[in-house]
């Protein structure tokens, strides 16, 4: 999937360029995006480190454990097969809260940890289990409380109210959090149907052939 | 109010979590260095991925393709009471968070931070995600190349996020717009 989202952008984008005259800039652009990378790099690297380091203290002190607990109804009824390991679970609080609290550098090295980790429980290790779907839909919309960047922005464009859009927000981002939960499972469902449905279809025609 | 809570939630978390560390007798130090050395290696992991993107990201943004696509697209868009920013702005975000703030300030700028659209624009972009973005660092960095149906769901999630940020402003400052 990937490999044909990443193609597509980078053919589509040279194509387009040609057509509209601008292939000239195309260079220049590569080369400074992969030197943004460089530089996006180097900013992550010390903001990375420092929250995992204060990560792993949370952890051997036993702390996220404590809120993983209290979050554990909801995450056994997100991700059943995950019940009972902490480990996954507690990566997955940890960056559930730093996500909602706005915290995206502290979010990014928790969520990638919890992958590894359910990575390692896959069968299939091309494939994206149902846990991994879960947790990346949920993660791609779940609560965010405070915006920071979009609060300062507005006080520099000069807001009368810069947070006024907090309430409004927060309304938004329950509601989308519910809706990506109910699609991550309806999309979980269907999807079992369908591998069910291809068992069977399967097994009818060998049924067949042997008939 | 908010703003200084968001100025006290850094601190606040360093204060909690070191003094329970600090309760429970733990080598706190010792177990910040560990950390911070699997902060260094997941910083590694990523970096490939990083460039990769950035660079089709780069190249899809400086072609005009998504520009071009959001005037095609808006007077389907706009039909839907979509207004032909917001469009562009959304679609942008599902690649660039940079480059959908830079939209986000051009829109503050054009019509001010407190207008109709200036509203919308703030609300979409502290509840929406940079989709490809983070599909792409937290699947390659555990080398998974079928993500099911995990792309669809996020684009419909998006979509429903958006319409549902212009419905929440309608109804809370429709009177006053």
């Amino acid at each position: 999937m990937l490999t044909y989202i990443w193609s597509i952008m980078i053919i589509l984008g040279i194509i387009f360029s040609i057509l509209t005259g601008g292939i000239s800039q195309i260079t220049t652009t590569t080369i400074d995006s992969a030197e943004a990378a460089t530089t996006l790099v180097i900013q992550m690297i010390g903001i990375i480190c420092m929250w995992m380091g204060l990560m792993r203290i949370a952890e051997n002190s036993g702390l996220i454990n404590q809120l993983s607990i209290k979050l554990a109804p909801l995450l056994n009824f997100l991700f059943p097969e995950l019940k009972g390991n902490s480990k996954i679970l507690n990566y997955i609080a940890t960056n559930l809260i730093a996500n909602a609290l706005g915290l995206g550098w502290a979010a990014t090295p928790a969520g990638i940890l919890a992958m590894k980790e359910m990575q390692k429980l896959a069968e299939d290790k091309k494939t994206a289990t149902k846990s991994m779907c879960m947790f990346m839909i949920l993660n791609m919309s779940f609560l965010q409380l405070i915006s920071v960047t979009v609060l300062a922005d507005r006080a520099a464009a000069g807001s009368v109210d810069a947070a006024i859009v907090i309430g409004p927000g927060i309304i938004v981002t329950t509601i989308t959090t519910i809706v990506a939960i109910i699609v991550a499972k309806a999309y979980e469902r269907s999807n079992e149907e369908k591998i069910a449905k291809n068992k069977k279809l399967k097994s009818t025609l060998l049924f067949r052939k042997g008939d | 109010m908010i703003l200084f809570l968001s100025d006290i939630i850094v601190p606040l978390i360093f204060i909690i979590v070191i003094s329970h560390a600090l309760l429970k007798k733990i080598d706190v130090f010792g177990s910040f260095l560990e950390g911070a050395k699997i902060g260094l290696e997941t910083v590694f992991t990523v970096f490939p991925t990083l460039v990769g993107l950035l660079v089709a990201v780069g190249i899809l943004r400086g072609s005009g393709f998504l520009e071009f696509l959001g005037r095609i697209l808006s007077p389907f868009t706009e039909a839907f009471g979509l207004p032909y920013e917001i469009a562009q702005l959304s679609l942008m975000r599902l690649f660039s968070a940079a480059a959908a703030r830079g939209l986000q300030l051009d829109i503050f700028e054009t019509h001010g931070p407190d207008s109709y659209l200036g509203l919308i624009a703030s609300v979409i972009m502290s509840s929406t995600e940079t989709v490809f973005y983070i599909m792409s660092v937290y699947f390659a960095s555990v080398k998974i190349s079928s993500t099911k149906y995990t792309l669809k769901a996020a684009i419909l999630v998006n979509l429903i996020g958006v319409v549902v940020s212009i419905l929440i402003i309608k109804y809370f400052f429709g009177a006053s717009l």
